[in-house]
């Protein structure tokens, strides 16, 4: 299987198409025969990922590629950041509005559920420049 | 059971023509997505009175094949679109959450691991 790059953009404030990232590419790697457990792992936790890009950034950039082991995901955006990654990536702790607990999210599951859902997990921010976040999962 | 027998015991409307045939064993209750994504394993149906896109895209994540909208909740034309394109049956029902996982439950699903 030859390497796949893809990239996506995660538009400004419309919280309804969150997801269409994760939902092409898991319909991609079904098409290169990956195992429903690695493409489980990969739509989650991307999937999450998209959905904090909508709800703290005001969108984003995402880059996938797609090697004969792994799936790499990056997501970057130019948002506020995030003052204590530590903190962030505790279970329950949120930052999100109430509007967004409105729609099922912002219970403080984000950050940990894609570190849980990927193989590698790293990220890096800087307050008032943006955040970054790229995971690996092995397939 | 089958799909068709969910909307039956549940006296829920049938909104995607998708298969109804098809079998189910497991299903889980909730409106926080994020929960969904966190614990949920190999559920195929998913209960909520959470009404937006978002609540089949994580269905779709999870490889769930049903969702049943409780509480007299109607999603609209966008959401029932999106989950006839990924093969989801979507089911509305006036019942509210908890009889409706009970009656769920006592017809035999189970919560799954």
């Amino acid at each position: 299987m030859a390497d796949i790059h893809l990239e996506y953009v995660v538009p400004e404030d419309d919280f309804t198409r969150a997801g269409e990232a994760s939902a092409d590419l898991k319909a991609r790697l079904k098409k290169l025969g990956l195992s429903s457990e690695a493409i489980r792992k990969v739509s989650i936790s991307l999937y999450e990922g998209e959905i904090n890009l909508a709800i703290h950034a005001k969108g984003g950039r995402i880059s996938v590629d797609v090697a004969p082991d792994n799936v790499h995901m990056c997501l970057r955006d130019d948002g506020p950041g995030i003052p204590d990654v530590a903190l962030a990536m505790r279970e329950g702790y949120s930052t999100a509005p109430d509007e967004v607990r409105s729609l099922g999210f912002g219970a403080g599951m984000g950050l940990p559920n894609m570190k849980k859902y990927a193989d590698e997990f790293e990220i890096e921010s800087t307050v008032g420049v943006g955040t970054t976040v790229c995971m690996r999962v092995f397939v | 059971m089958k799909i068709k027998e969910i909307a039956e015991v549940l006296n829920a409307e049938v909104l995607t023509a998708t298969d109804l045939e098809r079998e189910v064993h497991t299903a889980c209750g909730s409106d926080m997505m994020s929960d969904v994504l966190a614990y949920v394993k190999d559920q195929a149906v998913l209960v909520t009175g959470l009404n937006n896109p978002q609540v089949v895209r994580t269905a779709s994540m999870m490889d769930m094949v049903c969702i049943v909208f409780v509480r007299g909740k109607k999603p609209d034309d966008s959401i029932i679109q999106l989950a006839q394109q990924l093969d989801i049956a979507i089911l509305a029902t006036d019942i509210p959450m908890f009889p409706a996982c009970g009656i769920l439950y006592a017809k035999g699903l189970r919560g799954g691991n």
